[in-house]
């Protein structure tokens, strides 16, 4: 951090003269999630602006995407938001597939949807265990990584990679699943359910846990929806709205589950405890689909809709998926070529870090870190 | 719920010449075409009029048609003059559940579209990438700042198809 | 009481040259700036965390580039980020030593062909001590970068330009 002291001095209402001070926080922060760059300009220690200056991790995904074709697309997404890459694959293939207009078998629809829910497990569980870290308790840190791995071998197991996959393809999968996947994750399912309770008892009901995210960086419903919030962030401030329910997608709509919202328990609807404790609920929703999907998974061949050569007809899709922080949208124009002519995406955590001023006004200092791990953004999918 | 097809009806009763065309030669998406310095009056009412109320932006995506004169300089690099840039906006009502595609297109060489920022927040910094990434310019946008490359990144706009990579950058050389 | 315990109970003499109880002393607790990129600094986390737990080699982050000694460049650096990475290197009190972790910081990686804002290997600004390749390494593959620069500290010399 490096602080500038301005030259211009303000009145405050009790007489006295004070500074106005601006504060630089990051791109080397340990709290900000990655490369992220705040200028935070003070009033003694109440925020009174806040500029969020990004693109260190600019990595030109958009200019890939015009310079390959549509299969070699896949593991660039992986890259944008690296916590949840299975759930980028997924929506790009499902882009892809409504412009191709193709169906894919359900065999490949279950193991998506499997695989999409395992890991939005596994990006709360580094969204929670980060955001522990933040406020100053590590022990949630390790248990949260200690269960991660869990899944991450599960993944490992079935395709080889422990983040970033290339596993769904344009209509279908690299592979199937291997034999002994099905018990494994009703092991997992098994053994997961109580660590859910553990995480509660030890960080959800903490009073020091309490105290500094309780009505903390409240976002109401009208700035939300204005702002394009989606996902846990605007559930957290009430509002059931799910893609994963309202414009189903894939084989969602055979599923049993709830969509939890906050509920203001301990203090205001849509303050910084409300988003965390959505996350808490979604993992346990996510388990529910899980264990209803492993345990009527139907028979099939994973490879046999991939087509030869993917060379979609001229014209346009926009395509969303639920993914972990919220909306994942893919803008995909196709000239009738081997190569998508452009793919915009629009990535939730791009849209959350534009309300951080909004929320973030008036806020302490100490409350930085609180908002922007509550928000929880992957600078991979802000910058592409 | 109305379809685009009803929509293009009530804005063009409203708007009249403002609204150019409704596209539906398209496999999976169908969109209205729109004058691009209109575009935020007419977005201002698709969000507030009680039967149309898109009270969501869902993405705002800047697109280089590259439908111009392609010439191909002594260097071999391609320099694009003439044509289009476009700028996609996709709508949604999260109330009454109805999805609604726009499109402007501005000139190359002067690309100006109305900023729909005053409508809905969300397409501030969506506006900001599009500038920084294409060179269109939103006019009354509050803040158009470059938002992803450098503040003092003077090689252009790296999404346009004609684009070229400079050598150097600070002293760092750029090519691999 | 274990076996080293016993060897120090009475008054003992351990002889051994000052460069290598330098190098031992260097290499034993290497803090690192807590500083993470891109994708690699989740496998990074994930080293740290406890499945791989990275303490265990003296290994500890540190948030401020000025108490460390080892900075590991986890992911993909922009031209953006790049002036700022060699600031942070140069703040780093010497002897300093960098892990360049994952193909992206070695090479640019994926991104080398139309990637215009990356830059295409860290060492293009500051000194590179170990590469560890993969995309992303896994933390094994991490663990053994760091062995590596411990077995290179083992054999520096306070006097010898090496």
């Amino acid at each position: 951090m490096s602080i500038t002291i301005e030259k211009n001095k303000s009145e405050s209402k009790t007489g006295i003269r004070t500074e106005e001070m601006v504060l630089n926080m990051g791109p080397q922060h340990p709290s900000t999630h990655g490369v992220l760059r705040l200028e935070l300009q003070l009033e003694g220690e109440i925020i009174t602006n806040v500029i969020p200056h990004i693109g260190y991790l600019h990595r030109c995904f958009e200019k890939h995407a015009e310079a390959m074709n549509y299969s070699q697309v896949i593991p660039y997404t992986d890259r944008m938001d690296y916590l949840a890459s299975m759930y980028n694959e997924f929506g790009y293939a499902i882009a892809v597939e409504k412009l191709l207009g193709i169906q894919v078998p359900e065999r490949v629809e279950y193991i998506r949807v499997i695989m999409g829910e395992l890991q939005r497990i596994a990006s709360h569980l580094v969204a929670l265990g980060t955001y522990a870290v933040d406020i100053g308790a590590f022990t949630p840190f390790l248990f949260c990584f200690r269960d991660r791995e869990k899944i991450l071998s599960l993944f490992e197991q079935t395709c080889g990679a422990r983040l970033l996959y290339n596993y769904i393809w344009v209509g279908g999968l690299s592979h199937d699943l291997h034999p002994d996947f099905i018990n494994q994750t009703n092991d997992f399912i098994k053994y997961f359910r109580p660590k859910v309770k553990e995480l509660n008892d030890l960080l959800t009901k903490n009073k020091i846990f309490i105290d500094r995210t309780a009505n903390i960086g409240v976002l109401p419903l009208d700035v939300a929806i204005n702002y394009g919030i989606s996902g846990p962030n605007l559930r957290g401030s009430g509002f059931k709205w799910d893609i994963r329910k309202e414009d189903p997608y894939s084989v969602y709509n055979k599923f049993d589950f709830d969509i939890p919202v906050g509920q203001g328990l301990m203090g205001k609807v849509g303050d910084c405890w409300d988003r965390y404790y959505v996350r808490i609920l979604e993992m346990e929703e996510s388990l529910r689909i899980i264990e209803q999907a492993v345990n009527s998974i139907p028979e099939g061949d994973v490879t046999s809709a991939i087509p030869k050569r993917i060379k979609p007809p001229v014209g346009q899709v926009y395509s969303r998926v639920e993914n972990p922080r919220g909306e994942l949208g893919y803008f995909i124009i196709s000239d009738g070529t081997i190569n998508p002519f452009r793919v915009k995406v629009k990535g939730p955590s791009f849209v959350h870090l534009g309300v951080l001023n909004e929320v973030l006004k008036g806020h302490m200092i100490a409350d930085v870190i609180a908002i922007l791990g509550s928000i929880d953004i992957v600078l991979g999918e802000v910058d592409r | 719920m109305k379809t685009t097809e009803e929509i293009f009806t009530i804005l063009k009763n409203i708007f009249g010449e403002s609204i150019l065309e409704l596209v539906t030669a398209q496999p999976v998406e169908h969109f209205i075409r729109i004058n691009p310095i209109e575009i935020n009056s007419v977005c201002s009412y698709l969000r507030y009029n009680e039967e149309l109320l898109f009270d969501s932006l869902m993405n705002l995506s800047g697109v280089d048609d590259s439908n111009g004169e392609k010439t191909t300089d002594a260097d071999g690099t391609q320099i694009i003059s003439g044509g289009t840039l476009s700028v996609y906006y996709h709508l949604e009502s999260t109330k009454l559940r109805h999805k609604l595609t726009l499109k402007v297109s501005t000139e190359r060489e002067k690309p100006e579209v109305a900023s729909v920022e005053s409508t809905w927040r969300h397409a501030d910094w969506h506006e900001r990438e599009a500038y920084d990434l294409l060179g269109i310019i939103f006019l009354n946008h509050p803040d158009l700042r470059r938002i992803l490359m450098p503040y003092d990144w003077e090689a252009g706009y790296p999404l346009r198809k004609d684009y070229k990579n400079p050598e150097f950058y600070q002293g760092m050389k750029v090519p691999y | 009481m274990s076996l080293l315990d016993k060897q120090f109970n009475d008054e003992n003499i351990v002889i051994t040259k000052v460069d290598d109880l330098l190098n031992w002393a260097r290499l034993s607790s290497l803090w690192q700036v807590s500083f993470g990129l891109a994708c690699c600094a989740i496998e990074m986390m994930a080293t740290s965390a406890s499945h791989y737990d990275f303490d265990r080699f003296g290994v500890i982050p540190r948030p401020s580039p000025r108490q460390s000694d080892v900075i590991i460049i986890s992911g993909t650096v922009t031209l953006k980020m790049a002036t700022r990475i060699k600031r942070l290197y140069e703040q780093m009190p010497d002897p300093k030593y960098v892990i360049s972790m994952g193909s992206c910081s070695n090479c640019g990686g994926p991104y080398w062909e139309h990637g215009y804002h990356v830059l295409k290997g860290v060492d293009r600004v500051i000194p590179v001590d170990v590469y560890v390749p993969g995309c992303p390494p896994r933390p094994e593959a991490l663990l053994e970068g760091l062995l590596k620069l411990q077995e290179k500290i083992r054999n520096e010399s306070l006097v010898k330009k090496s």
